[in-house]
């Protein structure tokens, strides 16, 4: 059973993530006061996609997990919503 | 004569992956219609989001953050036989919980008192990009609050757990799980607050 289980995060690791998460909302809050045109959206996404990384990699325990399951997993379900997404546009974008 | 327990905690916590993913699509589509709305009304929704609390979007967001904070603390905890520790750290999740649920029932106090609510007569009155935006806005944040509401019931129940010896350093997958839930919900939560309150 114990070879199933990850090592223990250390606190600290816990407390600069969040440091590192209040700083990219202050960021990500600061950023959309400038007007950047359609930038300003895709500054907020990419904001945002490095805040879930931090929480899936380290509050979520993915990079710590030995079974690659874990991973391919997560990647299948963003491809499918990439793809949901994706060809959502395709329609709309060219009806 | 007690036959060995069984225990298989990465089937467990897969498992629990692969309920999130399923919250994942559930959003995904909230997520989908707001991308294509704001395609088709870029200047209404802009106007509509500067109608939002940005403050309140802002402690909110700091709350859940923090909320997770102690929530991923709390696992490190239990494994390292910390009982109280571990116990105090979930009720510090509990209450951010409902800190979280205490602003937005001010925020939404505010704007259902200004008369803004799904078919309101003065939301009807305003242009349709605007009327879909507060449309998807109280679904997707009502979604999203009852979210926060399982996970706060969730936390409390482990915290419970802890103190009662279900879940200790050699048995911690439930705590686990209820803390990949709690997570989730603030991973929308990433994502809900430039959509919505950070909309230029």
């Amino acid at each position: 059973m114990t070879e199933q289980e990850h090592p223990i995060v250390p606190y600290r690791t816990f407390v600069v993530v969040w440091l590192l998460l209040l700083l990219l909302t202050a960021v990500t809050v600061a950023v959309s006061r400038v007007h950047l045109g359609p930038l300003n959206i895709w500054a907020a996404l990419g904001i945002a996609s490095v805040k879930s990384a931090l929480v899936i990699f380290f509050f979520m325990h993915l990079k710590y997990e030995k079974l690659r399951a874990f991973g391919i997993f997560l990647l299948v379900a963003l491809l499918i919503l990439a793809i949901f997404i994706g060809f959502t546009f395709f329609d709309v974008l060219y009806r | 004569m007690s036959a060995p327990e069984h225990r298989d905690y990465t089937g467990a916590k897969l498992g629990m992956w692969l309920f999130l993913f399923t919250e994942l699509i559930l959003f995904g589509g909230l997520f989908i219609l707001y991308a294509v709305y704001l395609h088709r009304y870029p200047g209404e929704f802009a106007a509509a989001a500067q109608e939002l609390n940005l403050g309140l979007g802002a402690a909110n967001t700091v709350i859940l953050l923090t909320g997770s904070l102690l929530v991923a603390l709390s696992v490190s905890a239990v494994r390292r036989g910390g009982r109280r520790a571990t116990q105090l750290l979930l009720w510090g999740g509990v209450v951010t919980g409902l800190l979280f649920l205490l602003n937005k029932y001010i925020e939404w106090s505010a704007e259902i008192g200004h008369g803004i609510y799904p078919d309101s007569p003065i939301l009807n009155q305003k242009p349709p990009g605007e009327i879909i935006f507060f449309g998807l806005y109280y679904v997707t944040l009502g979604l999203h609050g009852l979210h926060v509401l399982i996970g706060t019931v969730l936390l409390a129940v482990m915290a419970l757990y802890t103190a009662t010896g279900v879940v200790h350093r050699d048995d911690f997958v439930k705590l686990e799980n209820s803390g990949l839930y709690w997570h989730l919900v603030d991973l929308v939560w990433i994502f809900i607050f430039p959509l919505y309150y950070l909309l230029l």
